[in-house]
């Protein structure tokens, strides 16, 4: 216990002598979680939409000012579909609506009227998205004309032209469907995984470039106890940088903190065990900081790609959802949404623990196994 | 036992290349023994052998009394080794090096502070014990590794080139500190490619591509082989395998 607490206390005397390892401590987890969050917004606003009205009506002016009062759009106006349709091609304009003439006569004689609308539909998602948006402008001034030319006919005739089934929306436990408070808790997964992950396979690999391992190896020091001494910095570390990313995410995006704040702690020490011990594999694998770096990379690219911060697992391919089960960076994301936005108890994130704990002891007994103090 | 260290046919075999090749040889208790030989003769792999830090592909041997396949643990407690390369801490202190080492041979601190005292005043370096490593010149960073090799008091110390690299007067203070330890009854391992150091020590071997090719006082060897001097052996010998 006291040969592990000298170690311990040289590599917090290294750390904090090291100029490069301070800011890489302290100033990217807040470049990380102040950029990142409006960097990943997958909210569609601006959408640039034009449109080409033939009616010139008090109806499809109506029209039109539904679409100007919408936050999504940014509405232009030309005369003819086909200059509409240059736009698009240039690369000016997202989508261009038309109103046909004689809309508001047939709208009101016969009762129906169509639209057309043209998107450019290279990014899909995005085409996807604006065509709800403009479907439900749409829907609100069907409502509208309804209720303000047609009220003789209610409310029988209104039954026959078929009131829609009106859906009202309410989104639970991020209600302002607000991006920051969907990311930055996944932020603050990745902050640590980072920190837990490269810095630690590093910090031993660096002995072993150096050669001062081979002062240690020579003494009678235990593999464990090494080991342990390495690692417990870097476990403190962590936990601190989680309880610096919870502050800053309280201040900057007032991050709502519905469950409880020590689950999330002591989901991220055992989960942190397990980011060590990956670190500390892959530094028995390595010889020098650079293959640990590449290695390092390697996983984190493909652990943070597939972890379901970005993009949902629910719709990746099934051999792609069997590959996160054993992603680490998969199950904390999951976890600290469900404690920190919905509240989710122990109860709830019970089985995640231990399967994390026991990813975290196979991992960490590996890691020891594969350790040599002698060649 | 007055035997710190013994051999026998003690062999290293990276792959098909034999790096040591069935050595034999003993070292008294508190013996100067100088292990020469050029590079590549093998000389570091076997001190890494009988120091634990590398397994033997076969053959027998004891260091302090211990065996060195079944007791590398107690072989370390009782041994001191300087590698080739400066391995202490260059961002930790003088002190803070004495005591890192001090601390996980698993000294008390009461211990750590004597020691360290102690040190400091052997090598003179009082005055910057809370400097960095790094800033010191490569002669005293070598004579500072020579004293945290011997912090837990070994009964052998291995010294792998400790003088590679290092002025005149340096070395010869360093040869001083070696004379020091050998008095209180330290053996002293010590390779070294300087054939006046050679003539330091109480027996030498020269090893040459894994095998020992002499061995004996400097002045046997001399004698025997009708040399004026250990270099002149030692170019023999390594110009007889080269043309073989």
């Amino acid at each position: 216990m006291k040969t592990i607490l000298f170690i311990i206390q040289k590599e917090f005397k290294q750390i904090f002598r090291n100029k490069s390892m301070l800011p890489i401590l302290f100033v990217m987890p807040f470049i990380q979680l102040i950029i990142l969050p409006f960097a990943a917004d997958y909210e569609i606003k601006n959408i640039r939409l034009t449109i080409v009205d033939m009616d010139q009506s008090v109806l499809s002016r109506q029209l039109n000012s539904h679409f100007q009062a919408s936050p999504f759009f940014n509405v232009s106006y030309t005369l003819t579909p086909e200059e509409a349709e240059a736009l698009i091609q240039h690369n000016d304009s997202d989508l261009y609506l038309e109103i046909p003439p004689r809309f508001e006569y047939r709208l009101l004689k016969e009762q129906r009227a169509s639209l057309h609308l043209s998107i450019d539909a290279i990014n899909g998602s995005k085409a996807g998205v604006s065509q709800a948006y403009v479907q439900s402008i749409v829907r609100d001034f069907n409502k509208e004309v309804i209720a303000e030319w047609v009220p003789q006919l209610q409310p029988r005739a209104l039954a026959a032209i078929g009131q829609p089934v009106d859906i009202t929306y309410q989104n639970w436990f991020n209600p302002d469907l607000d991006y920051n408070t969907f990311m930055v808790p996944g932020i603050l997964v990745l902050l640590i995984t980072m920190i837990a992950g490269f810095l630690s396979g590093m910090n031993i690999v660096k002995e072993k470039e150096i050669g001062t391992i081979e002062q240690i190896n020579v003494t009678p020091i235990k593999k464990y106890q090494f080991v342990i001494g390495k690692l417990l910095p870097f476990w403190l570390l962590g936990l601190m940088e989680l309880a610096i990313g919870m502050v800053l995410g309280k201040i900057i995006f007032d991050i709502p903190f519905v469950g409880s704040i020590s689950l999330v702690f002591a989901f991220a020490s055992v989960y942190l065990l397990l980011i060590l011990g990956v670190g500390l594999l892959i530094s028995t694998f390595s010889n020098t900081q650079q293959q640990s770096m590449f290695l390092t990379w390697f996983f984190m690219v493909i652990f943070i790609l597939m972890s379901g911060l970005f993009t949902p697992i629910e719709s990746m391919p099934h051999w792609a959802q069997v590959l996160t089960w054993f992603n680490p960076i998969a199950y904390f994301v999951d976890v600290i949404r469900l404690v920190m936005l919905k509240g989710s108890g122990w109860v709830d994130i019970k089985q995640t623990f231990f399967q994390i704990l026991a990813f975290a002891i196979a991992v960490n007994g590996l890691a020891v196994w594969n350790y040599r103090k002698r060649s | 036992m007055n035997q710190a260290i013994w051999a026998e046919s003690l062999t290293k075999k990276f792959g098909s290349f034999t790096a040591v090749d069935a050595i034999s040889f003993e070292v008294g208790q508190g013996e100067i023994f100088g292990f020469l030989g050029a590079n590549g003769a093998g000389k570091t792999t076997a001190m890494r052998m009988l120091s634990g830090l590398s397994f033997p592909t076969s053959g027998k041997a004891r260091v302090a009394g211990f065996d060195v396949y079944k007791q590398p643990d107690q072989i370390k407690r009782h041994i001191g080794y300087m590698s080739q390369k400066f391995s202490l801490y260059e961002d930790l202190t003088v002190q803070e090096n004495i005591r890192f080492f001090g601390g996980i041979y698993g000294l008390s601190l009461k211990e750590i502070r004597t020691k360290t005292a102690q040190l400091l005043e052997e090598l003179d370096l009082e005055w910057i014990a809370k400097t960095q490593v790094r800033s010191l010149p490569l002669g005293w960073k070598q004579k500072l590794a020579f004293s945290v090799s011997q912090v837990h008091t070994p009964s052998i110390v291995f010294l792998d080139e400790p003088t590679g690299g290092v002025d005149p007067i340096t070395r010869r203070q360093f040869w001083e500190m070696i004379y020091r330890a050998a008095d209180r009854g330290v053996t002293v391992f010590v390779t070294t490619h300087y054939m006046d150091e050679a003539e330091y020590c109480d027996r030498i071997s020269i090893m040459v591509d894994g095998q020992i090719a002499a061995m004996g006082t400097p002045e046997e060897l001399k004698r025997d082989n009708n040399v004026p001097s250990i270099n002149e052996l030692f170019v023999q010998l390594a110009r007889h395998t080269s043309s073989k």
